[in-house]
């Protein structure tokens, strides 16, 4: 806790201090990012030594615009470690031992260790705590069997956050538990899953008899599932809550394909229904940013809440329109889809034309209403945890889970 | 851009709320709804005087509370859960704004105190025909009658038309617009209570016929009422907003009681589901109309028109969604007279077409973006 509520100025100061002993634009990411992390000023809630000043969330606004005026170089977190750091940090923070607080923020922070999440299974998706993967205790060691899927950034990462049933006699949800994996463990094998757009953006994970150490079990054995919230949570919040500036994002690119239409291209009536569809849209991006903005000053003081929820539903289902209008627009272009995606790892960024962003988004786009929870999984949890409806009748509950009817 | 509310205006919020709940219950709205007038003078004065909402936005010097569209809008969304039947949309939105925009500082002095004191009923006549308003089409006309004005036309669709004590008219004399103070009992003055699909919010026809008036404005006031019927229209929005707002509340608490097939049909995916959807437009119109007000309040934004045709055209649409929905989350009981969902529904359909319909909006505001 601090000893006094540091002001705006003082966090300007600090990060003042900082740059006088490690400039983003004279010295590389690690080295930078790390001292940026000795000064307290990588996410500024977290406690001292940690990374943070234990003060409020509201203030990283501050680090980033005090660097932002004073460094041509700046780092956006969801590029070098977005799992990591969107989510591993927090995870550990909240649930690590000693040693990985100590070992591991650090080098989240700077993106020497880039992190994935091992969740989702082939059998279990939206009903993830219904997950297969098995780990048993075996002296010093867990001894992991099982299938991952749907993993960003696993072919590269460092570390995994690993769920997987430890008791399949207890009910789901207390079977399970929380490990941190070596990605560089014998028996982990990675291989690129190839999605709807011809890349592979996502790994699937085929762990054998891979040996986990006891001690990197996050939370309590049996008590995974607690752990895991608090990663799905943090996901929530990092997939809707971005806010753009006004007409930014997805919406200023319909707008701009739609401005350089070629003349003539469609009838009148045509471009009428066209002009209101995109001008709904356009409407719909703004209220999407507004609803951030709430609920970003709404959480100034807490952590993410449900509230993040509305975000992501209205988000995944209105960049699906977007993307969907934008094929309209460019009408039989949309017909061509270039060479060049077919069986590669992407990289960021490298959709530069408006019309081939229009075309590889309007495929990417499928999954923004699948990955992080669905958005019939996000309705139940508005339902549920913001409007407080029933849940509906459930055929998992209080049973063991190796009695639960699976999918093949 | 800060979205957010001074502990000041989250109390006037608590105490409209308070005030309505007591002062708007179901019951007085349907008695209320059956009277020509659609309101009641005790209530009205009580909201002036004890409240201070009727002046809120009018600067102290005219009697007013001095605050500004954000406080008027926290009341009106507060109305719009409550369906709160008075004046307020005409006299201390419309009426109050078109004369701190148009009219000279004698008339400001002299009308806006009464309004503010709950003295006064007032409305503002603009709409001539149905369909989109153009107020460079508008053809009532005021002719110079020695120290006053005769005014010629027909206004439709007029706030309160039949019992506001004073009527501000918008008329061209030759080719300027000028606004016109006209009394309720001025000879060659028709007025027509309209028979409303929502009975919560009274409409009026008013005929002119030489019907002798003031002249309040100076110059063309073409630019000043088109913001003045901007800020209406934001305020209107947030009315919209409460309105739908309190469709998911009901609809809510229903879905948690009423039992079918041995459960709470809102643990039924397809009640839970409407409902989630609901919140988050519930969710983006308090967005939309908090951003108009604000932009509304805020001298140093340009962005008032655009601001408000985003919040009309989403919040119409959000209101009129949640009301339906909230009659089909009911089933049949929804459709019954007795019970209050269809009153919403009717002022959802009713204020989606008032200052004009999502889709004239969002041709403006296409306009505006180049789209």
């Amino acid at each position: 806790m601090p000893e006094h509520q540091i002001t705006e100025e003082e966090v300007r100061e600090r990060v003042r201090a900082l740059l006088k002993e490690a400039h983003p634009d004279k010295t590389d990411q690690f080295t930078f990012r790390g001292k940026q992390f000795d000064h307290g000023l990588a996410w500024v809630h977290f406690p001292k030594g940690y990374g943070g000043l234990g003060i409020s969330p509201g203030m990283q606004t501050i680090v980033a615009d005090e660097l932002h005026r004073n460094a041509k170089t700046t780092y956006d977190d969801m590029a070098i470690n977005p799992i990591g750091i969107g989510m591993g940090a927090p995870t550990v923070l909240t649930h690590g031992t000693e040693w990985m607080k100590t070992n591991l923020l650090r080098r989240i922070f700077t993106g020497e260790d880039i992190w994935c999440q091992l969740f989702s299974e082939p059998g279990a998706g939206s009903d993830v705590a219904g997950l297969a993967t098995r780990a048993v205790r075996e002296g010093d060691y867990w001894k992991v069997n099982g299938q991952k899927v749907w993993t960003t950034l696993a072919h590269v990462s460092r570390w995994g956050m690993l769920l997987a049933r430890t008791n399949p006699d207890a009910p789901k949800h207390s079977g399970m538990s929380y490990f941190l994996l070596d990605m560089k463990s014998p028996g982990v094998d990675v291989r690129p899953l190839y999605q709807i757009t011809g890349e592979a953006e996502f790994n699937e994970i085929f762990l054998t008899d891979v040996q986990v150490p006891a001690d990197r079990i996050m939370g309590k054995e049996g008590e995974g599932w607690k752990v895991a919230i608090t990663t799905l949570m943090n996901e929530r919040t990092a997939i809707g809550g971005a806010t753009a500036r006004r007409g930014g994002g997805a919406i200023g690119v319909l707008v701009d394909l739609w401005k350089s239409r070629a003349p003539a291209m469609y009838s009148a009536a045509h471009e009428t229904v066209m002009r209101d569809r995109i001008t709904r849209l356009y409407i719909e991006s703004e209220l999407l940013r507004m609803t951030n903005l709430r609920a970003r000053a709404a959480r100034k003081a807490g952590n993410p809440g449900p509230e993040g929820s509305v975000a992501k539903l209205a988000q995944a289902e209105l960049n699906k329109r977007i993307w969907e209008c934008a094929m309209d627009v460019i009408g039989g272009e949309s017909l061509v889809y270039e060479p060049g995606f077919a069986r590669r790892r992407p990289a960021a960024n490298d959709h530069p034309s408006r019309l081939l962003q229009a075309k590889y988004q309007f495929l990417r786009s499928r999954a923004n209403s699948i990955e992080g929870g669905t958005s019939e999984v996000m309705r139940n949890i508005l339902g549920e945890r913001v409007l407080g409806l029933p849940g509906e009748p459930r055929g998992d509950k209080d049973i063991p889970w190796k009695n639960i009817p699976r999918s093949a | 851009m800060e979205f957010s509310f001074t502990a000041e205006q989250e109390e006037l919020r608590k105490t409209v709320r308070r005030f309505l709940d007591n002062e708007s219950t179901e019951q007085t709205v349907r008695k209320l709804m059956e009277t020509p007038s659609g309101y009641d003078p005790r209530v009205w004065q009580r909201m002036a005087s004890e409240l201070s909402l009727v002046g809120l936005a009018i600067p102290e010097q005219y009697g007013g509370a001095g605050l500004s569209a954000v406080e008027t809008g926290l009341a009106m969304e507060e109305m719009g859960r409550a369906l709160f039947c008075g004046p307020y949309l005409s006299t201390a939105v419309l009426a109050s704004g078109a004369l701190l925009r148009c009219a000279s500082e004698a008339a400001k002095k002299r009308f806006l105190p009464e309004i503010a004191s709950g003295k006064t009923i007032a409305t503002l006549a603009v709409a001539e025909q149905p369909g989109h308003l153009d107020i460079a089409a508008l053809k009532t006309s005021a002719k110079r009658d020695g120290s006053s004005y005769k005014i010629d036309g027909i206004k439709n669709f007029v706030l309160d038309g039949a019992s506001a004590g004073v009527i501000f008219v918008a008329a061209r004399e030759g080719g300027a617009l000028s606004l016109f103070a006209c009394d309720a009992n001025a000879s060659g003055l028709g007025r027509e209570p309209l028979p409303t699909l929502d009975l919560t919010r009274k409409l009026g026809r008013i005929s002119f016929s030489g019907a002798s008036a003031e002249k309040i404005s100076s110059a063309d006031i073409s630019a000043p009422l088109a913001d003045t019927i901007a800020l209406a229209t934001a305020i209107l929005a947030a009315e919209q907003a409460g309105g739908a707002a309190r469709c998911l509340d009901m609809a809510t608490e229903y879905a948690k009681t009423r039992l079918q097939f041995g459960r709470a049909i809102g643990s039924f995916q397809a009640i839970k589901h409407k409902c989630a959807d609901m919140l988050v437009e519930v969710e983006f119109a308090r967005s939309a109309a908090y951003n108009a007000a604000f932009a509304a309040a805020d001298s140093s934004r340009d962005d008032l028109a655009a601001a408000a045709d985003i919040a009309k055209s989403y919040c119409s649409e959000a209101f009129f969604h949640c009301a339906a929905e909230n009659i089909q989350i009911h089933g049949g009981m929804g459709f019954t007279w007795e019970h209050p969902a269809h009153l919403y529904f009717k002022r959802a359909r009713a204020s989606s077409v008032i200052f004009g319909d999502p889709i004239e909006h969002r041709d403006k505001l296409a306009a505006s973006l180049g789209i």
